[in-house]
């Protein structure tokens, strides 16, 4: 329960809450557009008709995860131009939503995958890509933990995050060459598994769809990061009210 | 008067003043990368700390692999590019952490800073030694593959691809090295940033030795050996343009 002195000292609180209710209510949406709205594909049949629809939520953290990764791209830049630690708090606040995100684009990539691939995994490389970005962000976030100056944490992460940045067009375009070279098929669907033809083949509805739950997941998307943004924020004026404190 | 003599007993003591010479060309950029990485073997030629575990673990790992495949796998062939790459990478990282380690473990980190060289410089110094010890690792774990596995690795595009996989490995390992030197347990945080990032390296090395050693024209791989090229070229300048940026607070 928040005190009144809280309500007054943060000028976030109300539209943080407001942001919040915002972000619930969307999900129930896209849950009813997912489920409810959307018609049945045409051209899949059985359980991968009904597989099908977790396809907006896949796609909706897949736009999430993106946004967040190129924040901390603009962050990372951001810091080594301006030296603000502002610009700090939005790369890891990008980073560490975006990677939430990332593994929702895991969970509902694999659950979506056995039905249609009939495996849960395989080293496509979208996959392969994806799986190799996931371990670069977590490699960051483990890496600001190792060092206590801010201003050095900032520094030395924002490099990492361009160079990391840098190496996954790589990774993807090495996949892509690797796997036509010794060619993975299951049941002879890989043309679907290379994911592309899907959006091609939407329907109205599912365009209607694709779009409510892709602007729904950015909303939550938003009040998460805000969230962590601004406890970042706290967190670092405490460490500013600490340095006063001691000096 | 005082400060006169001072100065006069300390010139004395130092010869001639230090000046920091920035300008001189390529050809004086290239004098002083050589300055450090000379001091570098020079070090290691004593203490023969780096490259020696790097060879020992090599081996080490060659004959570990040998058992975990021996009589397993129908052609040795099949497993030795995987072998050769992961040996490379997990060799690199153990001697790749000492370069700046041990400069901080030593507090000397300081003093090749304030020495009057561009930090390019002192990158590219490191980057020279690190690729001589790769490179030694090299020599030794492939002829052990040839005895252990019955595979010739000594074939024009294979030692190729591996210079370019090299090269890139030591550019970005140097680079993240030096990102990593202060950090607390730099040991185990090099690996984990690293390795990811060089995953390209490793798939474009592991597909090429592969389709060399498949037999297959060279005209359908040249695809590796440009992602290997174009890698080693994009961190090379990247690096060039931000290492100046790890150092500027310290």
């Amino acid at each position: 329960m928040t005190t009144a002195l809280q309500r007054k000292s943060d000028p976030w609180y109300g539209p943080l809450l407001a942001l919040d209710v915002l972000a619930g209510l969307a999900m129930v949406v896209a849950i009813w557009a997912g489920l409810l709205f959307a018609k049945d594909a045409v051209n899949l049949a059985g359980d991968e008709r009904v597989a099908q629809r977790i396809f907006y939520f896949h796609m909706g953290c897949n736009i999430t995860a993106t946004i967040g990764f190129l924040m901390s791209v603009v962050g990372s830049v951001g810091y080594l131009v301006r030296r603000t630690l502002v610009w700090d708090r939005i790369a890891q606040a990008g980073v560490e939503v975006g990677t939430l995100f990332a593994f929702g684009i895991m969970i509902t990539g694999s659950i979506w995958a056995k039905p249609t691939w009939n495996t849960y995994w395989t080293w496509d490389p979208r996959l392969t890509t994806a799986t190799i970005t996931i371990l670069i962000y977590l490699a960051y976030m483990l890496f600001r933990n190792g060092m206590d100056n801010r201003h050095t944490r900032a520094r030395f992460a924002s490099i990492y995050a361009l160079f990391a940045f840098l190496s996954v067009p790589f990774t993807y375009y090495s996949a892509r060459i690797f796997r036509s070279i010794h060619p993975v098929v299951f049941n002879g669907t890989n043309a679907e598994a290379q994911g592309g033809d899907v959006v091609g083949s939407v329907g109205a509805t599912m365009g209607q769809t694709l779009l409510i739950t892709i602007t729904c997941f950015i909303i939550l998307f938003l009040a998460l990061f805000f969230h962590r943004w601004r406890q970042l924020s706290l967190e670092s004026r405490i460490e500013d009210l600490r340095e006063e404190l001691y000096q | 008067m005082k400060q006169q003599m001072s100065s006069d007993s300390l010139g004395g003591l130092l010869g001639r003043p230090v000046e920091m010479r920035t300008g001189g060309g390529f050809a004086a950029f290239l004098r002083k990368v050589w300055a450090v990485a000379a001091k570098d073997i020079r070090a290691e030629l004593r203490a023969k700390e780096v490259a020696s575990t790097m060879i020992v673990f090599g081996l080490l790992a060659v004959i570990i692999f040998g058992l975990a495949f021996d009589l397993r796998v129908p052609k040795s062939s099949m497993v030795v590019p995987g072998i050769l790459w992961v040996i490379v990478l997990f060799a690199g990282v153990l001697g790749l952490h000492r370069s700046f380690g041990a400069e901080v473990d030593r507090e000397t980190l300081a003093g090749l800073l304030l020495a009057p060289v561009e930090p390019s410089a002192i990158y590219f110094g490191k980057l020279a030694s690190n690729l001589l010890y790769l490179f030694l690792l090299e020599l030794f774990v492939l002829p052990t593959l040839l005895v252990m596995f019955d595979t010739n690795l000594f074939q024009f595009y294979i030692l190729l691809g591996l210079f370019l996989g090299t090269l890139g490995y030591a550019e970005v390992g140097t680079f993240f090295a030096a990102l990593t030197a202060n950090s607390r347990a730099r040991e185990s945080m090099l690996p984990v940033l690293l390795l990811p990032v060089m995953v390209p390296v490793f798939m474009a090395g592991v597909g090429l030795t592969a389709g060399i050693l498949d037999g297959r024209p060279i005209s359908g791989l040249y695809s590796w050996l440009v992602i290997l090229a174009m890698f080693d070229l994009i961190f090379f300048v990247a690096a060039y343009w931000i290492v100046d940026l790890i150092w500027d607070g310290i």
